[in-house]
């Protein structure tokens, strides 16, 4: 079992800060959907890089991304 | 027991047995014995006293402890009034009740300290923005003024509304024997109040609402409060009866002086009374309505050049000629000058 | 299972903040939240809201909230703390509310040592209003009311209050902190704590002030304001603990 993280994408922004701080560079708004807002949603494109340093969700200001480690 | 006592140290030493459990004001004369007082006897009685830096600041520390539930007041005089008004429009808005004491003095501007009744509108109308109205009562002296600041406190807490007592410098600065009555304290509902909260879910105090339709049913919900209170608490006194000619409007202390004008005017074959307003607002319009038929002229009589004979003039309603005199800038009309003045009105002089 | 790292905290409401996108009120006010769940002080906490863009921060911390007037959150929180005082009283204020209309509040709230704290974003702008310029706007930037940018020679040089209120005798603990990058985020919650801590513990006045962003006024995506906060607003802003009563600052 990977990392997970849990994207609340209807109350995204798509301000993409997660992305900026991801240090994997695995988050990108997703072009292909806008939600309910108007915003193209944030989505990590490779869970299997996540490290869950949780950086994406701190950085977050709408409180938008759980991140949750396997152990 | 009586004792005698200045009309402001009387007022806070009413509020703090009253259960007035913080002051906040600043320094301007001539309501300087209240803060004096209060920072002598608050913590004692197990209140706080704070000098603020402005009476901006005063009049939002008294919004901050508002929200607790907690009995609060302030003072100050005309232009420190002023400067509270943007506090008072805010408790309005967010329903929070407090005790103001204005001590007026002559205005406009920096003006005089002296007394003066130009802060009618002021009391009456507010300078704070919005559709808001305080109830203000106006005692004729110290006794009435400790009795009112004990009732203020009450009808605050009961319609959740900040309450003024207005007086002029005069009452203020005089001595008079006083007698502190048992104050009225009863339980309000006060679960609106911010602080610990144990378990209950969380209070907003607040007066922001962008949204129209429910930003005028709050207002409208806010004026039907208003209609209670004037229906419940509406204050006067009227002396006119059958057969008086002239009915002279006086309140607070020129009401005192008007009391002996119109016996001097009976010695003179006169016949007058007296109506006071003991709340400015809501104003006595039933003072007015049934007055005897005898009655020919009304006089006003203020300290001003004429505020509070505009809501007489509303009252009457054209029904009857309205007569105004009046002495400002500190200047004080004495009771000869005023029963001269209904003389001439009377003779058509 | 997996062991939650980080989710949303629960000293933030459920209602969706109304801040622009990438606007750091909101991670500013986790940082607020976190601190208060940390510390148990949540069901006894009272915030103060300003006038600006965190007008509205009642409808976010899940805390007792009192709406103040334009500038004066600091005699607003003095009146429910000196009444109340095991109410945790914080102000969150803007640069406008605080550095301009509220200067007096906030100087005499510490100059009186009043056991509250204040958490104080400062962007460099009023944002509620359309981007208009503020004591903290920096030379040469753009708002406006600043349209050929701000010059020293009309509007003087920006107001820098962490400097300017750790003067105060009777202050005890003054930090400026930024948002900007994760390992900022993580100091500036540690100077948020820090400064709950010192009111929990009756210490007085402490004030926190957060270089934050406002990429709609800045004209600026959320990321680039992210850098022109480290590359123009840090220099000028310089971060640290400028007081700290309870410490000897080497």
């Amino acid at each position: 079992m990977a990392n997970l993280l849990t994207i609340e994408t209807k109350r995204c922004k798509g301000c993409g800060l997660c992305a900026y701080v991801c240090p994997k560079k695995i988050l990108e708004l997703d072009m292909s959907n806008v939600n309910d807002k108007g915003y193209n949603p944030i989505k990590c494109i490779d869970m299997s890089e996540c490290t869950a340093c949780a950086m994406c969700a701190r950085m977050c200001p709408d409180s938008v991304i759980k991140v949750e480690r396997d152990v | 027991m009586k004792v005698l006592m200045k009309g402001n140290e009387a007022v806070s030493e009413a509020a703090i047995r009253a259960g007035c459990k913080a002051f906040f004001g600043y320094p301007i004369t001539p309501q300087n014995e209240i803060p004096e007082y209060m920072s002598q006897k608050m913590e004692a009685s197990g209140g706080c006293f704070v000098q603020a830096e402005s009476e901006v600041a005063a009049i939002n520390m008294i919004y901050g402890a508002a929200t607790t539930g907690t009995r609060v007041m302030t003072s100050s005089s005309s232009p420190g009034i002023a400067l509270k008004q943007e506090g008072i429009s805010f408790m309005c808005a967010a329903d929070l009740p407090c005790l103001i004491v204005s001590v007026s003095r002559s205005g406009p501007g920096l003006a005089g300290i002296l007394p003066s009744q130009g802060d009618y509108f002021q009391a009456t109308r507010g300078g704070g923005n919005g559709d808001y109205f305080i109830p203000v009562y106006a005692p004729n002296g110290v006794q009435e003024a400790t009795d009112f600041v004990q009732k203020a406190f009450d009808v605050a807490e009961k319609y959740r509304t900040p309450v003024m007592v207005l007086v002029d410098g005069m009452l203020g600065q005089m001595m008079e024997p006083v007698e502190f009555k048992k104050p009225v304290i009863n339980e309000y509902d006060k679960s609106w109040v911010v602080g610990a909260r144990s378990g209950r879910e969380r209070n907003v105090i607040n007066s922001l609402n962008l949204l129209p339709e429910s930003l005028e049913q709050t207002n409208i919900t806010r004026f039907r409060k208003y209609d209670e209170i004037i229906a419940n608490e509406t204050l006067f006194e009227s002396t006119v009866a059958d057969g008086d000619e002239v009915a002279v409007v006086a309140y607070g202390t020129p009401a005192r002086i008007a009391v002996n004008s119109i016996e001097e005017l009976r010695a003179d074959g006169i016949k007058a009374g007296l109506i006071r307003p003991i709340t400015l607002w809501p104003f006595p319009e039933a003072a007015f309505a049934k007055l005897p038929a005898s009655v020919k002229h009304i006089v006003v009589v203020e300290l001003s050049q004429g505020q509070m004979v505009q809501d007489v003039k509303l009252a009457v309603g054209g029904r009857l000629p309205v007569h105004f005199y009046g002495r400002c800038g500190g200047m004080v009309f004495e009771s000869s000058e005023i029963a001269g003045q209904v003389k001439k009105i009377v003779r058509g002089e | 299972m997996g062991k939650v790292v980080y989710e949303k905290s629960k000293g933030l409401t459920d209602n969706p903040l109304s801040y622009c996108p990438g606007c750091l009120h909101g991670t500013i006010h986790k940082l607020v939240a976190e601190s208060l769940v940390e510390l148990e002080v949540l069901d006894r906490a009272v915030t103060v809201a300003s006038v600006g863009c965190s007008v509205v921060a009642y409808q976010f911390f899940n805390c007792d909230a009192v709406q103040a007037a334009h500038g004066r959150a600091p005699a607003v929180a003095t009146g429910i703390k000196r009444v109340s005082p095991d109410s945790i009283v914080f102000t969150y204020q803007g640069d406008g509310d605080l550095a301009a209309i509220g200067m007096a509040e906030i100087v005499h709230a510490a100059h009186r040592g009043e056991n509250i704290t204040v958490i104080f974003v400062n962007n460099g702008i009023y944002g509620m209003t359309g981007g208009q310029m503020a004591p903290t706007t920096l030379i040469t930037q753009k708002t406006s009311t600043s349209p050929f940018g701000r010059k020293e020679a009309t509007t003087g040089k920006p107001l820098k209050v962490s400097e300017m209120i750790a003067q105060i005798p009777s202050a005890y603990y003054i930090e400026r902190v930024s948002a900007h990058t994760v390992p900022h985020l993580v100091k500036a919650k540690k100077a948020i704590k820090k400064a709950f801590e010192n009111q929990i513990h009756g210490k007085g006045f402490s004030m926190v002030e957060v270089l934050s962003t406002c990429s709609i006024g800045w004209h600026m995506t959320p990321v680039e304001s992210l850098s022109h906060v480290e590359n123009s607003m840090m220099p000028y802003f310089p971060l640290g603990v400028y007081k700290d009563e309870g410490e000897v600052i080497s």
